[in-house]
């Protein structure tokens, strides 16, 4: 049996993103929001686990009501408990108050029953930071495996787990002792057949909401946009270079222009 | 005397790269500071690397060896770093946006309490408060948000490799080597390296001179064939856009741009590249960009030095021929 918890967020779909150019902002409207990508194969894997050795998911996700839809989600996962953490107080939160606020409830909710194995995203898409897995771990005192692309082995008996884990020059064999958190990258695991019935029970699905008053004991200058060190100072578009030189093949002679490549690699010392 | 940091990543005794970008960029805070610029380096019998961190421009370098540390492990690094910054109070601690820099900087940020940004493309030093300046894209690049965290200390970002170039090498410039203990023990790293498999081939496309890159418009395998004989041809790496590698014409290592590498080569070749957003942010910083497209539109000819309408085969064989010719090999 394993007691596993994964955290998600729910995510503007960055694809679709369009900037007004005028003020530098995001258009909001029209923008789906999708569950983050690398939390779905969070999910993926949590799923998989309970089949295979049965247990218990409880998923959590900190944002605004409409991140239900994602809890909902979850539940066709196989999600037995789903927390949606929505407060004003929250809001406005960097990666440090973020990881506060998961890990207290992460606290809360393993008091009785902790967990063995916690999944992260490897990052979440609308700020690519990968920092919350990490911190979350470090206030639990529980160690941490980022960029996990396999899991070899569970054992439940010795409490361990042996996983790959990707880094610029190959792949690490870890084996670390439970509870774990893992950081979840795309080849980890793919997204499993879910039966229908799951996904009739997900439409209905209502998560038990947390707010800043409780269960959860916050400490409240930690929560939020005032528990948070980094603050946006300026938001701009990216401006692009100034425009060189451009040959239409149907005007300029194919020679020419291969002449003028050849030259360029001359002088940059590559030829 | 404020202090500008620099984790000093090093695998098996090699430094990365980024850490001497780091070490540049740093110099010139520390200058608008008047502050001084130190190398933080953790390892196991690592000490013969630290007149090459002064060579880079360190004015100290602060070293803990431990049998623990001979590999990068979360807890033990952590631990290491935190203290150290505990102790002595740095201004600014900066660490290559590089899966290690990444995984260390999350811990270390949270065991200070303090902001971490991550993924900076841009450091300033503000003039009128002090505070660093730290410039990032969000939303998959499409804006760049600029990021201070003015009451707490250190000041840490993570920068990705190849964002900031590598500084001159002084030889014979030294500083002050000051050693930390530091009491670890293996249990507390609670995670253990059973194995190491390397990469089969190392993909050096963040440091590669020439790059040879291809989009959808290349069309599939054959024609990242055709660009891997104009890369050897020139030592150079192939690159490649998002759409290519998700079409499985190439695999991910080659992949440029927000959620691939970030590149500096002196040319940058994209050939059926439209040249979104996502994909700039990863190669403009080019010294020179040769881009071929049939759409007159494509937004990579706002970035290009040299543009070329037209269809990328014809341009690539006969440049193909020509590189031949130019080395001898006459068909
Ligand atoms: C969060 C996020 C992160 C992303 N990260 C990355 C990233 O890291 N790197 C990346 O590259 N993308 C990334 N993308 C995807 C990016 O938005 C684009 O979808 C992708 O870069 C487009 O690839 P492309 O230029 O090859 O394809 P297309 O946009 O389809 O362009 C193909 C081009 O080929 C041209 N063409 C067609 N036929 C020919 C011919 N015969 N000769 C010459 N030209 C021809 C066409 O005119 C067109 O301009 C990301 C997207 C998101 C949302
Ligand atoms: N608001 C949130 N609620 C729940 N989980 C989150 C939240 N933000 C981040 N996470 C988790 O942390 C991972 C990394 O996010 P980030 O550090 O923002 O890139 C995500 O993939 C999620 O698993």
């Amino acid at each position: 049996m394993l007691n596993i918890l994964v955290s998600i967020k729910q995510v503007p779909d960055t694809t679709n993103i369009r900037i007004n150019p005028e003020t530098g902002t995001l258009i909001r409207e029209g923008i789906p929001s999708i569950t983050n990508p690398y939390d779905v194969v969070a999910l993926s894997l949590a799923c998989e686990l309970k089949q295979r050795y049965g247990g218990k998911i409880t998923v959590i996700t900190m944002g605004p009501p409409q991140a239900k839809a994602s809890l909902r989600e979850a539940v066709e996962f196989g999600a037995d408990r789903i927390i949606l953490l929505c407060d004003k107080k929250f809001a406005g939160a960097d990666t440090l108050a973020t990881s506060y606020t998961l890990a207290e409830t992460i606290k809360f909710l393993q008091k009785d029953d902790p967990f063995d194995l916690l999944l992260f995203g490897k990052q979440a898409i609308d700020g690519d930071t990968a920092q919350v897995g990490p911190g979350v771990a470090n206030r639990l005192n529980i160690p941490v495996i980022t960029y996990v692309i396999k899991l070899q082995d569970i054992d439940l008996i010795n409490k361990k787990i042996i996983v790959h884990r990707k880094i610029e020059r190959g792949v690490e064999v870890l084996e670390a002792s439970l509870p774990v958190l893992l950081t979840c990258e795309k080849e980890l695991c793919a997204t499993p057949f879910v039966p229908l019935e799951q996904v009739i029970k997900a439409t209905k699905a209502e998560p038990e909401v947390f707010t800043a008053e409780g269960p959860v004991i916050f400490t409240r200058e930690k929560l939020g946009l005032k528990g948070s060190p980094t603050q946006v100072k300026k938001v701009f578009t990216p401006e692009l270079k100034k425009q060189g030189k451009i040959y239409n093949l149907e005007e300029v002679p194919l020679e020419k222009v291969i002449e003028e490549i050849i030259g360029v690699l001359k002088e940059k010392g590559l030829l | 005397m404020k202090e500008v940091w620099v984790f000093i990543e090093q695998e098996r005794g090699i430094i990365h790269p980024v850490s001497f970008e780091l070490l540049g960029i740093a110099k010139k805070l520390a200058l608008a500071l008047s502050g001084k610029v130190a190398g933080v380096l953790l390892g196991y019998q690592v000490e013969l690397l630290v007149e090459e961190i002064f060579s880079y421009g360190a004015d100290r370098v602060y070293l803990i060896e431990h049998e623990v540390l001979l590999y990068y492990r979360h807890i033990p690094y952590v631990k290491g770093v935190s203290e150290l910054a505990k102790k002595y109070q740095p201004e600014i601690l900066l660490l290559g946006a590089t899966p290690l820099g990444r995984d260390l900087a999350g811990g270390v940020a949270t065991q200070l309490e303090t902001g971490l940004t991550a993924d900076v493309t841009e450091l300033t030093i503000d003039k009128e408060t002090g505070h660093l300046l730290m410039t990032r894209p969000a939303y998959g690049g499409n804006i760049m948000a600029t990021i201070v965290c003015s009451q707490h200390r250190p000041q840490m970002a993570t920068v990705r490799p190849r964002i900031f170039s590598i500084p001159e090498r002084e030889p014979l410039h030294r500083g002050e080597l000051i050693r930390e203990q530091i009491e670890f023990k293996e249990e507390e790293a609670k995670v253990k390296r059973l194995d190491f498999i390397p990469k089969e081939k190392m993909v050096n496309l963040e440091y590669a001179e020439v790059i040879v890159a291809g989009g959808k418009g290349v069309g599939g395998k054959e024609g990242f064939g055709l660009l891997q004989e104009i890369a050897n041809e020139l030592g150079g790496e192939v690159g490649a856009s998002r759409l290519a590698v998700e079409a499985g014409w190439i695999s991910y290592d080659h992949q440029v741009g927000q959620t691939g590498k970030t590149v500096r080569p002196k040319v940058y070749m994209a050939f059926g590249i439209s040249g979104t957003i996502q994909h700039r942010a990863g190669m403009q910083n080019s010294d020179y960009i040769i881009a071929v497209n049939t759409d007159p539109q494509a937004p990579i000819f706002k970035i290009a030095d040299l543009g070329i309408i037209g269809d990328w085969k014809k341009i690539a064989q006969a440049l193909l021929r020509a590189l031949k010719r130019e080395r001898g090999f006459y068909e």
